[in-house]
């Protein structure tokens, strides 16, 4: 098997690690994490492509990669932030409890 | 790399196993720690893909800055008690691992039947932290800026979403 396809292969398990997570978790703040989990996996698919890609001269897989580090930091502060003011109001952090919404 | 070597097969464990953890363990905190475990990780797979820079500021990011923020935010949502529902209390187990293992089915098998995997460059292409910069100062200088931009403005979003409001 080839560097690339390890590579590959490694972040479709991390993404279904992170999926299975947010998908499955109860608390607010691990469904987060499943995400950012699945956020870089997605980074770890742009180093693979940058490192074993025909223009790697370019660097836009690393400089993507970067932005997506920067965006990904803007998403958990906000994210927490607001898992912070619902857990103000609700004073829970259980998904199985917070059905306001729904109704 | 030609082949995967055993260094990458450490690392990838590594990581694996880490962000598995992160899922699995029921202590909120132990889960945090798993992540940063498995943010390290990520890391070192970028080292050893020759991704110097990127490497550093996952570690700088996710370990340094994401990790310790999602740790700040489970002591003051919970105290850092472990009473979070045991795994059989999950929203949807079967359905969610059922999900989860059709998406990586599908992944692996669009992996290893792609041509691309065959195609694989050899030499390891040089980006040392000198070019990035360069790169980043003369090409992507206005995304740089916009990113900069977003940063700033999810921050104090985020700032004042979390603020104490007021009593009127």
């Amino acid at each position: 098997m080839t560097g690339l396809a390890g590579c590959l292969l490694v972040s479709s398990m991390l993404f279904a690690v992170g999926l299975a997570g947010a998908l499955t978790r109860r608390n607010t703040i691990l469904v987060l994490v499943g995400i950012e989990l699945m956020l870089n996996a997605a980074n770890l698919n742009f180093v693979a492509f940058w490192r074993f890609g025909p223009h790697a001269g370019a660097m836009t897989g690393m400089i993507f990669v970067l932005f997506s580090i920067g965006v990904a930091a803007a998403e958990a502060a906000v994210g927490l932030a607001l898992i912070l003011a619902v857990y103000r109001h609700t004073k829970t952090t259980d998904l199985s409890q917070l059905t306001g919404v729904r109704r | 790399m030609r082949e995967m070597t055993v260094p990458f097969l450490i690392l990838a464990a590594v990581t694996l196993v880490g962000a598995s953890a992160a899922m699995l363990f029921r202590g909120l905190v132990h889960c945090a720690l798993a992540l940063a475990v498995a943010f390290a990780g990520i890391g070192s797979l970028y080292l050893s893909l020759g991704a110097q820079f990127l490497g550093l500021a996952q570690l700088l990011v996710y370990v340094g800055a994401i990790a310790v923020l999602i740790v700040f935010v489970i002591l003051l949502t919970r105290g850092g008690d472990s009473d979070s529902p045991p795994l059989s209390a999950a929203r949807w187990p079967i359905t969610g691992l059922m999900v989860a293992m059709a998406i990586f089915a599908i992944l692996a098998w669009a992996v290893l039947h792609s041509f691309a995997i065959h195609t694989a460059g050899t030499l390891a292409p040089q980006a040392t932290i000198r070019q990035m910069g360069t790169a980043l100062m003369e090409s992507y200088v206005l995304p740089l800026e916009v990113i900069g931009l977003m940063l700033t403005a999810a921050l104090i979003g985020a700032v004042i979403v979390a603020m104490k409001e007021n009593p009127r």
